[in-house]
């Protein structure tokens, strides 16, 4: 016997909606931290720092999430020996994935930073961690912004590959109530409307700080 | 650790990662096909087509790039038999990795067109050159080469992407591995294993790609600066 469609199972997507905006706010505070992390090293002036770093970011960005999610939940009890719950595997995950690409951002954000600045800290034998502090992350930061939200998206929308690993979230949602319903023509098209109510003001907001960061730096040539 | 790793039981399974492998391959080169046309036909629309087509083609790159591919292929699997639409696993996947690289790529060319100075097409005009030869050595041999590298990280992201169609059951690398791990109980040495193939892919693709930019757009130029 199979239920119809109705307010409830609405509020019931609406609901699980929650479990995609945490995750997403979970993997992208970690990602943050991570992410800087991995930024300074691969602008530090030790290889070894920039090689990690770099083959870090590589690692992450050039497998799937899927298939990092997988080894999260199949491999961290196989390495620790303890069994872990979905939510720490999940947020893990997503935590390495988000870190690898804010990482790289922010790495660019740096090295668009001009280098004059940098030789401008040294001519006033500002020591590095004060050069970095005080003269380029300021600069960066605003670079950065724009990409960073960008991310945002993808993260969120990235978010919905943890269903596949059984985590309850919006997409999940949507195929258990396909299950009781059986409407996929009208639960998924609703799933895919809840994403772009969250998605596009932020794609928005990106384009128009891109915009506005484009206007700022007027003219100047881009290597 | 008392786990005893066992990956002599994925060797023996070679041939059928292999196989998933390769439909992975063919899946991601047939959506990049797919894409691209999609994608010139949509970024021609948007710079001159009626207001209704350059509407529509916007709503289609915006619907893709702010909704999970997964619900994408969901739709397109699952929803579309409704109204009488039924496409097989592959079909599906091949349709939806297409019609989302699409979206993404409509973006990546209207850019690279835009970023053509409309100076050099005045001149091109002025020497007396056909619209035709004018879009073919002025505007696209340019337009490629600034969209190039976005194209390519683009398919990179679709290769590793055409990971999650083994949720609507496509055979690919991914669903092979996890039929293996569910029949021999080696979740974590299939997981790694496979996870380095699509490591090696994604890498090959990568340099694949950059040789390509390098033989087309820099070989024998003066270098830019």
């Amino acid at each position: 016997m199979s239920r119809d469609f109705e307010l409830p199972e609405f509020l019931f997507l609406v609901a699980a909606l929650r479990w995609t905006l945490l995750l997403s706010a979970v993997a992208f505070t970690g990602g943050f931290a991570g992410g800087f992390v991995l930024a300074l090293m691969r602008v530090s002036p030790r290889g070894a720092l920039r090689v990690i770093a770099r083959g870090y970011i590589e690692l992450f960005q050039g497998t799937p999430l899927l298939m990092q999610l997988f080894l999260a939940y199949y491999g961290l009890p196989v390495l620790f020996g303890v069994r872990i719950d979905a939510w720490p595997a999940v947020a893990s995950a997503f935590t390495l994935y988000a870190s690898a690409f804010l990482g790289e951002i922010w790495r660019g954000a740096i090295m668009a930073v001009p280098a004059t600045q940098w030789e401008g800290a040294a001519a006033l034998a500002l020591p590095r961690s004060v050069t970095l502090a005080r003269v380029i992350v300021p600069q960066a930061l605003r670079i950065a912004i724009p990409p960073t939200v960008g991310f945002l998206v993808q993260l969120t929308k990235g978010t919905s590959v943890a269903s596949i690993s059984g985590f309850v979230e919006l997409a999940r949602a949507g195929q258990l109530i396909v299950n009781v319903t059986f409407q996929p023509m009208t639960v998924y098209p609703i799933v895919a409307a809840l994403y772009f109510l969250v998605c596009w003001p932020l794609s928005l907001l990106a384009g128009r700080l891109e915009r506005r960061l484009d206007a700022r730096q007027g003219s100047v040539a881009v290597p | 650790m008392n786990y005893v790793f066992q990956f002599g039981l994925v060797w023996e399974h070679t041939p059928r990662l292999l196989a998933g492998a390769w439909l992975t391959i063919r899946l991601s080169l047939g959506a990049l096909a797919i894409g691209m046309i999609l994608a010139v036909i949509c970024a021609a629309a948007r710079q001159s087509a009626p207001r209704p087509v350059r509407m529509l083609v916007a709503a289609y790159v915006e619907v893709i790039r702010n909704t999970p591919l997964l619900v994408q292929l969901f739709v397109i699997y699952f929803s579309l038999p409704a109204i009488g639409l039924r496409l097989d696993a592959n079909q599906a996947a091949l349709a939806g990795l297409g019609i989302s690289y699409g979206g993404y790529a409509t973006e990546i060319i209207r850019s690279g067109v835009e970023a053509v100075p409309r100076g050099q097409i005045e001149a091109g005009r002025a020497l007396g050159l056909s619209s035709l030869r004018i879009f073919r050595h002025i505007v696209l041999f340019q337009a490629m080469r600034t969209a190039w590298p976005a194209l390519a990280s683009q398919f990179v992201l679709l290769l590793l992407g055409s990971s999650i169609v083994s949720a609507i059951s496509a055979e690919e690398l991914t669903a092979v591995t996890n039929t293996l791990q569910s029949t021999t109980f080696r979740a974590f040495e299939f997981y790694f294993v496979a996870t380095g193939m699509y490591l090696a892919m994604a890498v090959g693709c990568r340099l694949l790609l950059d040789t390509m930019f390098w033989l087309f757009f820099e070989r024998g130029r003066p270098t830019a600066r």
